[in-house]
């Protein structure tokens, strides 16, 4: 009896302490986990939908799959080519990205700086065809001249064996392609977070004497580390997953290659299915989105990887 | 700082709809929209009729599509160039009113089409010579046997000096380069339309099996035909192949026929249609042709793509027939052939050859 | 914290400070734009001494980092050497970076610019061949089918980003968050063949519509929006929230009042961003939109032309002469920027004036 009645005031008492579940508390939460939800069934509609769709592919006979030799044969140099060209294109993306980021947050002056982030985010918007149309008339007839230097001199390195192509319409170019085109979105997450940075701690590093990059190595760029990493996987989701501005720009001629400057290039999953899709039916189809979700799931690893990366980084998010 | 958060997320789409609804007001060269009124133009049809298919007669459909609307005001016209393959795919499980497409009807599609139609209106209307491009420095006109072409787009021959090369061209000074050929990289029906001319006129010359996806691998490949032209026109000692409409101001090879060497034109194209025989047991009201690449009739171009536009005799709805036969009967009308001619560069099809499909045209009809 | 993080160059509080000279030598005032005014002459020397221009460039950039990365630490020392070192690294990646940048839009705007006219505005495709036409139709068409999918995925996506950062606790918030990532990977044509299979499961083959391409836009749309606000919600500091709870502010209300108005600016962008993300999207409209040449303003009935596939289709399928259809199909691309150069500069304006200020 009086070890009951010293528990129960106890109970009573967190129970007061937590904050009153009020009615707009509840209709939000629920609104919001509702819009959670709903994604995850979104994305399983579209698993769902990419399996149905591939799996009579995966199930039919070597011979009745397009190419010669089975659909793990015709899909892995696509693969190839895709993880190529992204790894490349972020490569040169995210170190620029992360300097433009760096200039415009603190070094270009303030009223410059603004009119600046202005332009880079309107360069988001340009579609992806336009940058392919920019890279087969503008960019790749500069390369060219380029390529036959890096054959004479560097040709002993695989990557720029040769024979250089006589049109630009290389592995380099398609990625130097994909890499501005990720440019302004990756920048632009990244000057957000740069931006965010706590101005007590870039003022106190400043006042203990460290010169600018010191205080950016020390203030801004731990604190925007995980903002950088979520950027460069969501500007390696976009150049995955590239269609039109490949598909116009790469030469494809198949075969696994590292060599970046010549005309005969894997291609890529994305842009693959969009030239091969109008004209192909039946088990082509089936194959073609087989390879998609392919892509699917290089998408699923690379971004477990990117989480894990993150999730070491937490202490430095502000909400935790 | 009141009302941000509603503000914010209204603040897009109000835009978007602020500027809708200042500029909502009609195009100027639509008066009054095309399905509501009839105001008694022309013949007085009105309706839509929507098709789908090859992107290669795109263009053609464009200017069919124009000359049609000028007879009738209050019809309109879609059609998506989404691909031959998804054009009969469409045609047959009657997502579309009408088609278009590279290739007929295969074994397997027509029974299923015919299923949905009744009888299939399948006639030739695009009639599209292809063109073997060139770019190589000093070299302006090329003759080449069909052997040679093959050779070189199966990358036997290298090098533009080559003998094979010389003898057909007697006199040219050949340069010592190397050659890139050039092909689509998307499946197409021109490169379909080539390889089965290579197949067939150089069958020791030319290995690969025929279809819409280009076989060699190691060359150069681009998008669609713009990108080719683009490609050869860019590179030096490159040769691909385009519909010729769209090579500009390429050079264009001279393609061994018989004895003799042929410039690609309309009227050669569209003559081979004429030695071509028509392939049986399909219906009466289905031209598809089996075309003669290895003709050796004087004055025959053999490489041409030639389109087809499927429809069905039977439609259930009264006016989409009313609509499909009378724009069909415009397409293969002298008009509307030298519509195509004029913005597409086809090649016309033959008064006899129009007579010969004008009864499956007129057969349209709603049951 | 982050600022003890690395102190292996901190001053040495062993030695005495007699040791330490107070003073510091200094570079003159204009010492850096006197160097860089140097080194530019001297590419432009090069330049005509018959160089390449870009390789004089690059060399004229490279001799002005070392320059001044040596006189700085023979004069200033090693630490503010580096400083000036990083200062031109950035700056000059900076440089680089906006070079591609700045030709796409010369390129646009240079070919654009010719049909950019009353004409294009004004008038759709219907019955044009050749020379005229316009991309009144794919306009209205792209406005309406992007605000749909903005209309859809905006809320979602916020009130996703909500739950994640204010909410979300244990196994559904780990779940949503890891596919929210892998939805930000659905390549765009996979999403508009899911869109058409969706529909065409209900509406029968061959369906076209302008609800469709919003839906497949969508796809697309939603994980941008919650991924960057998330991230910017996740930037709130923790201070606010606990000052508002200590006032027993109840959560949905520090989440609406508090919370969200210090993250506006930064979901504001991150919608911009997610808009301009999906508005030149070709490959999912191709599939469910098709293509027409009329006016069409009913998103739920037939074709729709939209920019961007109205650009491709000029593009790819040109007439004789193809030159009028490529002028279209420019003019197409340089209005989809200025559509969304419009866009941008209203949110900027309401983050602006409705934002409070965090910062001075």
């Amino acid at each position: 009896m009086r070890k009951g009645s010293t528990v129960l005031p106890s109970t009573e008492r967190t129970r007061s302490r937590r904050a009153p579940q009020r009615p707009g508390d509840r209709v939000f939460s629920g609104l919001s986990t509702g819009a959670g939800v709903l994604i995850l069934v979104v994305l399983a509609g579209v698993a769902a939908f990419l399996v149905a769709e591939a799996w009579p592919a995966l199930i039919a006979p070597a011979d009745e799959v397009p190419g010669p030799d089975g659909i793990v044969l015709y899909i892995w140099p696509l693969l190839f080519g895709t993880l190529l060209a992204a790894f490349l294109a972020l490569l040169i993306a995210a170190p620029l990205a992360v300097a433009i980021a760096l200039f415009i947050t603190h070094y270009a002056p303030r009223r410059i700086a603004q009119a600046l982030g202005y332009i880079i985010d309107l360069l988001a918007a340009i579609p992806s065809i336009i940058y392919g149309l920019w890279g087969i008339q503008v960019l790749a007839p500069l390369t060219v001249e380029p390529a036959g230097w890096l054959e004479e001199n560097l040709g002993f390195i695989p990557l720029f064996a040769g024979p250089a192509s006589t049109t630009g319409r290389t592995m380099l170019v398609a990625a130097l392609v994909l890499a501005v085109m990720i440019l302004p979105i990756v920048s632009a997450v990244v000057r957000e977070a740069f931006r965010q940075t706590p101005r007590l701690h870039e003022e106190a590093s400043l006042a203990l004497g460290a010169t600018r990059w010191e205080m950016i190595r020390m203030a801004v760029l731990p604190f925007g580390r995980s903002s950088i990493i979520g950027a460069s996987m969501l500007g390696l989701g976009r150049a995955l997953g590239e269609t039109m501005a490949v598909a116009i720009v790469l030469s494809v001629s198949g075969g696994v290659t590292f060599n970046l400057i010549s005309s005969g290039n894997p291609g890529t999953i994305a842009a693959n299915i969009a030239l091969e899709f109008p004209e192909s039916t039946g088990i082509a189809v089936n194959t073609l989105i087989a390879s998609g979700l392919v892509l699917f799931a290089v998408t699923l690893l690379v971004n477990m990887a990117a989480r894990a990366v993150i999730n070491r980084r937490r202490e430095f998010s502000g909400a935790n | 700082m009141k009302r941000t958060t509603l503000g914010r997320a209204l603040a897009l789409p109000a835009a978007a709809a602020l500027t809708f609804g200042l500029v909502a007001c009609g195009a100027a060269n639509e008066s009054g929209g095309g399905d509501n009124s009839g105001n008694g133009g022309g013949s007085g049809l009105s309706g839509t009729i929507s098709g789908a298919g090859a992107s290669s007669q795109d263009a053609a459909q464009q200017a069919w599509r124009a000359g049609f609307l000028e007879q009738n005001p209050d019809v309109t016209v879609n059609y998506d160039p989404i691909g031959s393959g998804g054009g009969r795919e469409q045609f047959i499980s009657g997502g579309s009113d009408f088609g278009g497409t590279d290739a007929y009807l295969d074994e397997e599609e027509l029974p299923k089409a015919q299923e949905r139609c009744g009888q299939v209106v399948e006639i030739p209307a695009y009639v599209s010579p292809i063109a073997v491009i060139f770019n190589v420095e000093g070299v302006d006109s090329l003759n080449l046997k069909p052997g040679t072409i093959a050779k070189i787009f199966n990358q036997k021959i290298t090098k533009w000096n080559d003998p094979a090369i010389a003898a057909d061209n007697p006199g040219a000074q050949l340069p010592d380069t190397a050659i890139t050929p050039v092909n689509r990289s998307d499946e197409s029906g021109t490169t379909e339309n080539f390889v089965e001319y290579l197949k067939a006129a150089a069958p020791q010359d030319w290995p690969h099996e025929v279809s819409g996806d280009w076989p060699v691998k190691g060359g150069e490949a681009a998008q669609g035909t713009s990108g080719v032209v683009q490609a050869v026109s860019s590179g030096n000692g490159t040769i691909g192949y385009a519909d010729a409409s769209q090579a500009k101001d390429l050079s264009t090879v001279k393609v061994g026929v018989g004895g003799e060497f042929v410039q690609y034109s309309p009227e050669a194209a569209a003559k081979i249609l004429e030695v071509s025989e028509r392939v049986e047991g399909r219906g009466e009201y289905s031209f598809a042709f089996d075309l003669a690449r290895d003709t050796t009739e004087s004055g025959t171009y053999p490489i041409v793509l030639v389109s087809y536009e499927l429809a069905c005799a039977n439609y259930s709805d009264a006016n989409k027939a009313e609509l499909v036969k009378a724009y069909f009967n415009y397409i293969i009308s002298e008009e509307g052939q030298q519509a195509s001619a004029d913005s597409a560069g086809s090649a016309p099809i033959s008064d006899a050859l129009r007579q010969q499909i004008k009864p499956a045209v007129d057969a349209i009809s709603a049951s | 914290m982050p600022v003890t993080t690395s102190s292996e160059r901190g001053p040495d509080l062993h030695t005495p400070l007699s040791g330490v000279p107070l003073t510091h030598g200094q570079l003159p005032r204009y010492a850096a734009q006197f160097t860089l005014l140097a080194a530019i002459a001297a590419g432009i020397a090069l330049t005509l001494a018959g160089w390449n221009p870009a390789a004089s460039a690059i060399i004229a950039g490279a001799g002005y980092v070392v320059v001044i990365y040596a006189w700085s630490r023979t004069v200033e020392g090693p630490r503010k050497a580096r400083d000036r070192l990083v200062t031109a690294v950035v700056t000059g990646a900076f440089l680089l970076a906006l070079l591609p940048l700045v030709s796409v839009i010369v390129t646009v705007v240079g070919n654009g610019i010719a049909r950019f006219d009353v004409e294009f505005f004004t008038y759709s495709m219907r019955g044009v061949v050749g020379e005229g036409g316009g991309a009144y139709h794919a306009i209205m068409g792209t406005l309406v089918v992007t605000g749909l999918a903005a209309l859809i995925s905006v809320p979602i996506g916020i009130l996703t980003a909500i739950y994640l950062v204010e909410y979300g606790r244990g196994r559904l918030a780990k779940a949503i968050t890891f596919f929210v990532d892998v939805m930000t990977g659905i390549p765009s044509i996979v999403a508009g063949l899911f869109a058409y299979a969706l529909f065409a499961l209900v509406f029968g083959p061959g369906v076209r519509m302008g609800i469709m391409g919003a839906i497949a836009l969508s796809v697309l749309m939603i994980p941008v929006v919650v991924r960057s606000a998330e991230e910017m919600l996740k930037l709130v500091p923790n201070e606010l929230r606990e000052a508002a709870y200590a006032l027993a502010v109840p959560k949905w209300r520090t989440i609406v009042k508090v919370v969200l108005p210090t993250a506006l600016a930064g979901i504001a962008t991150g919608v911009t961003l997610a808009i301009a993300r999906v508005i030149g999207e070709t490959a999912p409209l191709l599939i469910t939109l098709g293509i027409t040449s009329s006016v069409n303003l009913n998103p739920v009935d037939g074709r729709m032309a939209t920019l961007p596939v109205y650009a491709y289709y000029q593009y790819v399928t040109p007439g004789v002469p193809p030159e009028p259809a490529l002028e279209r199909a420019w003019t197409a691309a340089l209005t989809l920027i200025i559509i969304v150069m419009a866009l941008n500069l209203i949110a900027r304006l309401i983050s602006r004036l409705f934002a409070p200020k965090t910062r001075g």
